[in-house]
């Protein structure tokens, strides 16, 4: 198979072979002469002397050889760990001793690698033929040229056919050859040997080519598993080889070509020579000639790619020297071959006159490349001497074995072609050649620095180590090029024989850079796979040993707490304060790494449960405004009209997105500014600015509108333009096919007046552990972490997540998240604003003055909420001049509140202003219902002595301390208008676990009557309404639905049925009945009005594990909370269920 | 107001008392931050249930260990019942011989295990006696305060 693929590679080339002789042939018609030329001939003006012939019948007895001779090109290729040898005409040279006792296995292997390679030589033959093609097409090109520029030149070479068919038929042979060789490859050495010693034998015609690509013999180390890539690998190799060997093949014959042609070129000037004498000015005479045919070679350089110069030489015998040197001004150099001196450096004036000979061949001129050869006589060079010999006995160009260079240090050969002086016939005597000859016309071919530049053509040469050898004694191969190949792998050999008169070549192709490369790549796989186990075993590793902190750490805060409830003086008060923080830190950052290793694992999964997002803002507002409100930063939230109440997703990680960007944004924003989380559907930016929301639109213009000194933000401080923050969403605008179907796209932004986050920061926040510089958490503390778990959250929220900043103006954060509108009834009743004070201010108006046009909005926006219509006033004057232009109407008898931001109060306005207040309601209603707007005073931070000179004073009837939220606003207006609705408020303020668990009803599981007895005291503590029941079977009964529990707290361990099987049993019974719901099978009505059953249960357990825990997650419970009690972790774990404004 | 100081003075010493010989652990202390005004009673209540359960349990363990064939499985149940309860008040070592106990129910060590049960019940009349002083010793704060 592969000969007959290397033989299609064949027949390609003998086309283009016969292109060229055809060329040839209608060349001699033309001419006559065909002269023999050395590359290194030295020049000879003696034009004279010319036709002497040569006295030297030693040489001429040298010339006594083959007529053919090969240019063995044999690539061969070496890949290291695969062992594929493929043979060639030398075994010894690569040592073959592969054993051919599974050959039939390794043909099967062989087999389909070929038919591989066979494909890959087909696509391969077919480049080249194009190529050929263009050859042939230059050829014929510049032979126009050639023809203007001198008449009768001769050519003197023949090709027949029969060496031609001969050829083909050898092919075949070898061809048919192959196919017995794939079975058993030890044995083919013999067979194939064969054609390629006939081809030396029996070949007597210059340009007779022969490709071969012998195959392959296995050795017993193959490894299936690389069969493919190694199948691969031998197809590539192969292609580089084949077409390597056919371009030096081709460029080989279209220099030598033209080097010939160059020969008859010279031809007819050197003919002239003999009548040169008698012109009276010979050397302007040959200074013209000499310089037209150094232009001329000079510029037809290209069509000799494989040769670094050519030059001339002159026959000189030694009679003639005087009169040549004279008439040249210089003498005959000796050549100096073991002067190895740089070509810059060779200077043919210092070298030794040429000693005294028969005859002489100074080299008259030369392309320039090779000028440092002028004046020498090549006859004084040992291998020149014998080509120069060759070449005009022969009348054909010869070749020099390799030997180095003169002046280059590089092993090459120089062709070599006799210029006569007369119309030889082909049949002519070698005596008569030499009588004939005048000159001779040399080409050298610099094989090092060409392969250099054929490979380079290739582009393969990272890939491919190529070695070209001289196998015309094929006992001692001389290596012309590259380095020896050591490596016994993968033995790729093409072999590539030209014919000539001398010597032949062999190349070789090793790609020990291929198995460097593949070891490499092996390397990197590996390393690879343990990388990726080494990340699964980092994520498994930072579970677990998380959860080993995690357990023992709240026994270290347990202990803090009480100790911070005893007796200490103020310094180990403070001790242990610190002690305490530093441990809630670690357990917040032990927390954040469970959830990016649980994201990293994959095994973060987001709920889908309806929640009222608007509460969720309220609660992260509640838990933040400490922080903020110690910051003197203004903290506020906005949501759109336009955002469904109910939606359907994970409120704890949106919680978690939101708490994190807000909390990032309170530890950069330092004692000025505001921190404003706004909520609006995506959809909403693209409306056009008229109907866009309020908020949403004046961020469009807000970062440099400035008036009356502020800017119009939230504080009246600079921010980013927050509309940058979110240009990169690619989803943003897309509609997708969100608008027919329930899903929502929210945009939520986070701006603050913080420092912002340096510029070359900026693309590394979302990297885990990356602050924005070492410093910072130094500064601001924190681990980074949390920017990259909300990122990876929001991508799992669909949703993507971006920012803009500035140094010194802020940073706003925004991200989006794809939700399901969910239906108000769907809400789980932990969700409902249990409190009836919902519907109390329903249908009320309200007044709100704030010179901030966006903190209005947010004043307005939670007003809403409780069915208060707001109207806005800018200022205290604006606001009475409202006031009299309604007074008209009805809308100024129902207002009912005005609120007053701290911004535009001061002391003598408002109370002028309540003194309006109270005269315009006199005015405007007759019926004494005086029912005085009450006047609520918006403030972040206020004295208790200021508080109560307000209220005393009677300039406001109650203060709102912001961040205003759904909670405070109520409890606010309450307070105010408590006259007799809600008389008896509970002034005890409650703890915040008291706000969560304050009449909840909870179900305590547990068998042991004392555990029991504790977790309903430490419940009832915080205002549940606790039950107990002793056994899984009892709480099956107590939870069947419907009933009115809001959650349960499950001892695991228990006698009978333990806490898993009961919950398994409990989330069994509800999804029936939510499926029985869903069917319609059941109405809500029979199941109290709820539409989704799921009580949230919660495990008791001492040994927080994360088996344990993945035990309680994997059977339906929710969370687990660590026995006995802690407030926060209880906190912490209830907070998730009952979360509220 | 002396006695009363000095009551007061008696109580946190003896509570210091237990917490160092290790009767009690940081639990009790849990279970005393959940007494206040609307369960004044709390801890004593606990503690009075525990007793109750206690002694239950420790008949229930003996007469288990009296058997012909002794069902450790049914021991190490009334063992594990005591550790929980145990745990929940704060008895620590109380608490920690209910794991040494449980150890010798696997191994069903009926020796050891009755080694054990009586170490418990040591243990538990000296925890029980050391409790009710203290629960005296509040009575009186307490009379002392009204």
């Amino acid at each position: 198979m592969t000969c007959s693929a290397g033989a299609g590679v064949f027949l390609k080339l003998s086309r283009l072979f016969v292109k060229i002789r055809r060329w040839v042939l209608v060349r001699m018609s033309l001419n006559c002469k065909l002269s023999g030329l050395n590359g290194r001939l030295p020049n000879c003006s003696k034009l004279k002397k010319a036709k002497e012939p040569l006295h030297g019948p030693n040489s001429v007895r040298k010339w006594r050889r083959e007529l053919l001779f090969f240019f063995c090109l044999l690539v061969s290729v070496v890949l290291g760990s695969i062992g594929f040898l493929l043979s060639f005409n030398h075994g010894t040279l690569w040592g073959k001793e592969k054993a051919p006792n599974s050959c039939e296995e390794k043909a099967q292997i062989l087999l389909q690698h070929f038919n591989l390679s066979k494909n890959q030589l087909h696509a391969l033959t077919s480049l080249l033929s194009e190529s050929d093609q263009m050859t042939s097409l230059q050829c014929t090109k510049e032979l126009g040229s050639k023809v203007q520029l001198s008449d009768g030149i001769t050519c003197a070479l023949s090709v027949t056919c029969s060496e031609m068919q001969q050829l083909h038929k050898q092919h075949r042979w070898v061809a048919d050859n192959d196919e017995p060789r794939d079975q058993c490859p030890v044995q083919d050495e013999t067979i194939s040997r064969k054609p390629s010693l006939s081809m030396l034998d029996d070949s007597p015609v210059p340009f007779i080519s022969q490709s071969r690509v012998y195959s392959i013999s296995a050795n017993n180390q193959i490894c299936e598993k690389n069969i493919l890539q190694s199948g691969a690998l031998v197809d590539c190799v192969k292609e580089h080889c084949e077409s390597f060997c056919t371009i030096i093949k081709d460029q080989f014959n279209v220099s030598m070509n033209h080097v010939h042609a160059l020969a008859i070129l010279v031809s007819p000037f050197t003919m002239g020579n003999i009548l040169l004498p008698l012109i009276s000015d010979v050397n302007s005479v040959f200074s013209m000639i000499t310089e037209n045919i150094c232009a001329y070679t000079e510029r037809t350089a290209f069509e000799r790619p494989l040769t670094s110069g050519v030059a001339y030489a002159l026959k000189v015998p030694h009679s003639e020297r005087e009169l040549f040197e004279k008439q040249h001004g210089w003498t005959i150099k000796k050549m100096e071959t073991e002067d190895q001196t740089l070509v810059q450096d060779c200077i043919p004036e210092k070298l030794d006159p040429a000693p005294i000979h028969d005859e002489y061949a100074p080299v008259i001129f030369s392309q320039e490349t090779v000028s440092h050869i002028v004046s020498i006589d090549m006859m004084s060079g040992k291998e020149d001497r014998e080509n120069i010999l060759r070449a005009r006995a022969t009348g054909k160009g010869v070749l020099t074995s390799p030997f180095k260079l003169l002046k280059s240090n590089h092993l090459g050969v120089v062709l070599t072609f006799a210029v006569y002086n007369t119309d030889l016939p082909l049949d002519a005597m070698p005596e008569q050649r030499i009588e004939a000859t005048v000159g001779y016309l040399g080409a050298s071919y610099d094989v090092p620095s060409l392969v250099e530049k054929l490979l380079h053509q290739l582009a393969c040469k990272q890939m491919i180590v190529v070695n070209v050898y001289d196998t015309t004694n094929a006992s001692a191969p001389i290596n012309m090029y590259g380095d020896e190949v050591t490596d016994t792998g993968l033995l790729q050999t093409s072999n590539l024989d030209f014919g000539d008169h001398n010597g032949s070549m062999r190349c070789i192709a090793a790609i020990n850079r291929i198995a460097k490369v593949e070891e490499a790549c092996r390397i990197m796989t590996k390393l690879k796979v343990r990388a990726e186990a080494a990340d699964v075993a980092k994520t498994q590793f930072l579970a677990t040993v998380s959860h080993e902190i995690r357990t023992p750490m709240n026994g270290v805060l347990g202990m803090l707490q009480m100790l911070m409830d005893t007796d200490l003086d103020p310094n180990q008060l403070d001790y242990a304060q610190t002690a305490h923080a530093s441990g809630k830190d670690l357990i917040a950052l032990i927390n954040e790494v469970l959830d990016q290793a649980k994201i990293e694992s994959g095994r973060l999964e987001l709920e889908a449960v309806p929640f009222d997002l608007r509460a969720v803002l309220d609660n992260v507002l509640s838990l933040l405004s400490g922080k903020s409100n110690k910051k003197g930063i203004e903290l506020a939230v906005y949501v759109s009209n336009q955002v469904p109440e109910v939606v359907i997703g994970d409120p704890g990680r949106f919680r978690q997105i939101i708490t994190n960007l807000v909390g990032n944004s309170i530890k950069f924003t330092n004692d000025k500014g505001h921190i404003f989380i706004s909520v609006h559907l995506a959809d909403e930016v693209r409306g056009t600015p008229v109907i866009m929301d309020q908020v949403l639109g004046q961020g469009l213009s807000l970062a440099h509108d400035m008036s009356d000194g502020t800017y119009k933000t939230l504080s009246g401080i600079p921010v980013v333009d927050r509309w940058k923050s979110w240009k990169s969403f690619k989803k943003l605008g897309s509609t997708i096919s969100m608008e027919e179907s329930d899903m929502i796209k929210l945009l939520v932004t986070v701006e603050d007046t913080g420092v912002g986050i340096p510029l070359e920061a900026q693309n590394r926040i979302f990297t885990p552990f990356m602050q924005a510089d070492s410093s910072t958490s130094r500064t601001y503390g924190g681990t980074g972490i949390g920017l990259s778990i909300s990122e990876r959250l929001v991508h799992l929220m669909g949703g993507e997540i971006g920012f803009v900043s500035e140094p010194g103006t802020g940073s706003t954060f925004s991200f989006t998240g794809v939700f399901r509108k969910g239906e108000t009834s769907s809400l789980d009743s932990k969700w409902q604003q249990c409190d009836p004070s919902v519907s109390e201010f329903q249908g009320l108006r309200a007044l709100v003055i704030d010179k901030s046009n966006i903190r209005a909005e947010v004043t307005r926006y939670h007003l809403q909420r409780l069915g208060i219509t707001a109207d806005i006033a800018f200022s205290l004057k604006l606001a009475r001049s409202y006031l009299s232009s309604a007074c008209k109407t009805s809308l100024s008898t129902n207002l009912s509140m005005v609120l007053i931001d701290k911004d535009v109060w001061d002391k003598e306005t408002c109370l002028s202003f309540h003194q309006f207040l109270k005269d315009h309601r006199q005015n405007s209603s007759t019926e004494i219902s005086i029912n005085l707007p009450k006047i609520f005073l918006l403030t972040t931070s206020i004295s208790p002595r200021e508080r109560f000179e307000i209220k005393s004073a009677g300039f406001a009837d109650n203060v709102l301390i912001k961040p205003l939220r759904l909670g405070v606003l109520i409890a606010c207006l309450q307070d105010a208008f408590a006259s007799g609705k809600k008389g008896q408020v509970s002034r005890k303020k409650p703890s915040t676990l008291g706000i969560l668990l304050r009449q909840k009803r909870i179900l305590v599981v547990d068998d042991n009557v004392v555990n029991r007895r504790v977790a309903e005291g430490a419940l009832s503590k915080y205002g549940a309404i606790v039950t107990c029941v002793e056994s899984g079977k009892a709480a099956l009964a107590m939870l069947k639905p419907p009933h009115s529990f809001d959650a349960c707290f499950m001892d695991l361990q228990m006698p009978e049925m333990d806490g898993f099987e009961a919950t398994r049993q409990i989330r069994c019974m509800e999804s029936k009945v939510n499926k029985e719901i869903v069917s319609g099978d059941a109405s809500i009505e029979m199941f109290g009005n709820k539409a989704h059953w799921h009580t949230p249960i919660l495990a008791m357990t001492a040994d927080v594990i994360q088996a344990t825990n993945e035990e309680c997650m994997k059977c339906g419970m929710d969370d687990y909370v660590s026995k006995p009690f802690e407030e926060e972790q209880l906190y912490s774990a209830v907070a998730h269920f009952f979360e509220s404004g | 107001m002396d006695v009363m100081t000095q009551l007061q003075r008696q109580w946190r010493e003896h509570t210091a008392y237990l917490r160092k010989e290790g009767y009690l652990d940081d639990q009790f202390e849990q279970l005393q931050k959940l007494q206040d005004e609307n369960s004044p009673d709390f801890v004593a209540e606990v503690v009075s249930i525990f007793f109750d359960d206690s002694e239950k349990l420790l008949n229930n363990m003996a007469r288990a260990l009296e058997q012909k064939v002794v069902d450790f499985k049914q021991v190490d149940a009334h063992v594990h019942q005591f550790k929980g309860s145990s745990a929940s008040i704060g008895a620590m070592r109380v608490k920690n011989l209910c794991i040494e106990f449980r150890n010798h129910c696997e191994a069903q060590s009926l020796e050891e295990c009755v080694r054990c049960l009586r170490k418990l019940q040591y243990e538990y009349s000296v925890l029980k006696n050391q409790l009710e002083y203290l629960f005296r010793l509040e009575q009186q704060i307490r009379a002392a305060g009204v």
